[in-house]
């Protein structure tokens, strides 16, 4: 076929590709918040879990809706509900000082499960890991509310920097006969939940579609090497993600992803960078500077707070949340449908362990991503709401300086409470930080 | 080490009331003097933060197993290293080991909470010697966590044999477990002095002792605190007419001694959670056997309860009311360290619990570097008098 025919294929399909995971991805949140609509109005229940460790395979081999409570309160925050969420749990007797997530949530169960996508059916079970804490502390919440099996699947982590344990090694043998033994456990549980048999068979089907789904995801991060970016990790990224948590072991989750990765790769194939909104409609948004994003997003003013980086020609290419938000199923892990528990267990070890290190240690990887990214600078933006990505946000940050040598902005604000983001100040911080490039930029081109 | 060298010293032959000074008076000093007498010796120290720690395993190597619970340090060094809406125990702790004050060879963390399992990557970034964390199970419930534990503390055992360059036997376990099952024994005795003559020392006085034993050598720590609650059964105080209450929200920062001795002005605090973690095991853990299987089975099946665990056979507010009946205490304390979140998030927990069963309750926070207190004393004095003459 001659090269001109390719182009011309290439242009008439492209309207379709390009813009489709972003589209698409609306539909499929909106279907799904739907179904769970559905669930609540019929008055049945729904399994409680968390992105970091969903064991949303197991819990789809039983075909149990699942509900995940972060998105719902990230979408409260989106939709500018949050701050009377927040009032309400605080009435209740929540300190301001902890989690806006679980406020809101304890808020929204309060209401009987009002949500502005719908209603969020009642538990029937949770599920959790200690990847964050306040999971632990969450369920606690649900097991004092409704009095429901609450299943902690306990995943140990990184013990030291840079120690992760591998196949083969006593410490992956102990911990991965631990975790496996957790997983039977979880089964034997969601057969009481459900009234229905474990099908290893089903399970299998399931595993299929996650790893189609995990071979696609970690594609298509890497693609964003690509100059120009293809997809803003910040906004794209969290569509993508709320993909990742909602669809994991589904047909419809592995088709999008396929057809995403497939849209990513269009894009690099033709060169078509990040499109933005403009009076006119979609048109490429200036990459001047090539920036990664370390933290949670700033929800409550969440396209304000991107275009404060994009209206100056920054662009989010990578970030730590794509990550640890997605439990770290973008580390490419690939079930052995042979062994499915086995392989299953192996593959939570090193998901949800992928997941914490991109929180603790990501500091480490940094150096990577700023030459594979080829980055021009780090934003960390900590949060007031969530102490385990936050924690040790400014001891990354002196340690990635001290690294790559790139300039870092660091602003703190919150994921959910409105009340802690200060528009005005952060502008000013973000002006401040692009003539510091801007300027950087010069120097180097002089 | 030389066991027979005593680490601390000038208390012996004076009264009690002198005595409990100079312990104050040492576990209020953050640079650790004892530690660094242990160390210009030639002794090797692992720190390990909050709450719980087998500490036998390190004692079993010759090690001094210390503590890392914060201090009342300005934490100028620390600060750059982390943003705000954090509680004060997370910095003070690093800014300690930052300035000198402490030194160590070996430190351990624990999941126990969001900010703490983020301390081994960030002392790990700021210091040589290893940082790591021990994964003490979050699912106590599994019929596999025992095996898991097991293992857990063999790699950790293993760590700890590198740093202290010797084996440890299972006869050393046995040893040191013998070692700390006494101090378990004194706990309790000193527990049941305060429930049942709680006139005879002060939650101050207490909350003093207690720490000592978080960097003293363990068995001079025993000798010490054997001979002080001699001293302390033949105190004479007299009882007076305070009420009773349970103070709850101390299991990992703790308050600062002056806050404890303005409540004890006003209340007999006959039961509480501070540090737990030094009293985490409540029994006696088996000595014959494999050691490390006991002091596994230990942890799981004979310990306490605290915010930082879940445990599907001990919801907290079940074991508080539990701790408040068993104390025969008329009301508690619902304390929480600032920005503590395990703690404000069991404080709602607690305070619906009390709501049911009709028990008064004092909700207040705290922060280990407080250094006034004249606020808590009137509230806390009208929560007082409003039950007392109700």
């Amino acid at each position: 076929m001659a090269q001109d025919q390719v182009s011309l294929d290439r242009q008439q399909t492209g309207d379709e590709i390009v813009g489709r995971g972003v589209r698409e991805g609306g539909r499929l949140f909106k279907q799904w918040f739907d179904e769970l609509t559905a669930v609540a109005e019929r008055g049945d229940r729904a399994t409680y879990v968390f992105v970091m460790g969903s064991m949303n395979e197991v819990l789809k081999s039983f075909d149990l809706p699942v509900v995940f409570p972060e998105v719902n309160s990230l979408q409260t925050a989106i939709k500018k509900v949050s701050a009377e969420l927040l009032n309400d749990a605080e009435d209740y007797g929540y300190s301001p000082d902890i989690c806006g997530y679980v406020k809101a949530d304890v808020a929204m169960q309060l209401r009987g499960g009002e949500h502005p996508m719908g209603r969020i059916p009642k538990p029937s079970m949770a599920v959790l890991t200690g990847a964050c804490n306040t999971y632990i502390k969450w369920a606690e919440v649900w097991e004092r509310l409704y009095d429901i099996p609450i299943v902690t699947m306990d995943i140990p982590g990184t013990r030291a920097a840079g120690e992760q344990s591998m196949p083969g090694s006593e410490e992956f043998g102990y911990e991965h006969k631990y975790v496996l033994g957790q997983i039977k456990e979880l089964i034997e549980t969601c057969e009481q939940v459900s009234g229905k048999k474990f099908d290893i068979d089903r399970f299998r089907e399931v595993l299929g579609y996650a790893n189609d789904m995990s071979a696609a995801w970690r594609q298509i991060l890497d693609l964003n090497r690509a100059t120009p970016s293809i997809f803003n990790a910040l906004t794209d990224g969290t569509v993508f993600l709320g993909m990742a948590n909602g669809f994991r072991g589904t047909p419809e989750g592995s088709q999008y992803f396929k057809q995403l990765l497939e849209e990513m790769q269009y894009k690099v194939d033709n060169g078509l960078g990040i499109l933005g909104r403009t009076d006119e409609g979609l048109a490429p948004v200036e990459q001047r500077f090539r920036l990664a994003f370390v933290g949670v997003p700033c929800y409550p003013i969440f396209r304000r707070f991107n275009d404060l980086f994009t209206d100056r020609g920054g662009t989010f290419v990578t970030s730590s949340y794509l990550w640890f938000a997605s439990g770290g199923t973008c580390t490419d892990v690939q079930y052995d449908l042979e062994r499915p528990l086995e392989s299953f267990a192996e593959g939570v070890l090193f998901s949800v362990r992928a997941a914490m290190d991109a929180m603790f240690h990501q500091a480490m990887t940094i150096e990577e991503a700023a030459v594979d990214y080829q980055l021009d600078g780090i934003v960390y933006h900590p949060i007031k709401s969530c102490r385990t990505v936050s924690t040790g946000l400014a001891d990354q940050r002196r340690f990635a300086v001290e690294r790559t040598g790139l300039p870092t902005l660091f602003i703190e604000s919150d994921l959910m409470d409105p009340r802690v983001v200060s528009e005005a100040q952060m502008r000013n911080r973000v002006d401040a930080y692009f003539e510091g490039l801007v300027s950087r930029q010069q120097q180097a081109m002089a | 080490m030389n066991k027979a060298h005593r680490y601390f010293t000038g208390w012996e032959g004076k009264p009690l009331d002198q005595i409990l000074h100079l312990v104050r008076e040492l576990v209020e000093d953050p640079g650790y003097p004892t530690v660094k007498a242990w160390r210009q010796q030639g002794g090797k120290v692992l720190g390990h933060f909050q709450v719980y720690f087998p500490e036998e395993i390190v004692h079993a190597a010759g090690m001094l197993p210390v503590k890392i619970c914060g201090a009342q340090s300005d934490c100028f060094e620390a600060e750059s290293r982390f943003g705000s809406y954090l509680c004060s125990i997370i910095k003070t702790s690093l800014d300690i080991a930052l300035t000198g004050d402490i030194e160590l060879d070996l430190f351990v963390t624990h999941p126990i909470c969001d900010a703490a399992r983020n301390l081994s990557a960030i002392w790990g970034r700021n210091f040589d010697y290893k940082c790591q964390i021990l994964y003490l199970p979050q699912n106590p419930n599994s019929k596999h966590t025992l095996d898991y534990l097991r293992s857990e503390y063999l790699r950790l055992k293993g760590d700890i044999e590198a740093v202290a360059g010797r084996q440890v036997t299972d006869e050393d376990l046995r040893r040191s477990i013998a070692v700390f099952n006494q101090s378990r024994l004194l706990f309790r005795e000193l527990y049941r002095i305060r429930r049942e003559t709680p006139w005879l020392l002060g939650s101050d006085e207490a909350l003093a002792l207690l720490s000592l034993a978080g960097f003293l050598p363990r068995e001079e720590y025993n000798e010490f605190l054997e001979t002080v609650l001699a001293m302390v059964r033949e105190r004479p105080a007299r009882q007076q007419d305070k009420m009773r209450v349970v103070f709850e929200g101390g299991f990992c920062e703790v308050p600062p001694i002056d806050l404890l001795q303005t409540v004890s002005r006003s209340c007999y605090v006959v039961d509480d959670d501070l540090f737990i973690g030094l009293r985490f095991i409540i029994d006696e853990v088996a000595v014959d056997g494999d050691p490390l299987a006991n002091l596994a089975e230990a942890y799981v099946e004979k310990s306490s309860y605290s915010p930082v665990q879940h445990d599907l056979r001990k919801p907290k507010e079940k074991m508080l009311l539990e701790r408040i009946r068993n104390a025969n205490a008329e009301a508690a304390i619902l304390a929480a360290a600032k920005m503590c979140e395990p703690g404000l998030d069991e404080q709602v927990a607690y305070s619906k619990a009390l709501d049911e069963e009709d028990i008064p309750y004092f909700i207040s926070e705290f922060e280990e570097n407080q250094t006034t207190f004249d606020h808590l004393s009137i509230q806390l004095e009208t929560f007082v008098e409003n039950i007392m003459f109700d």
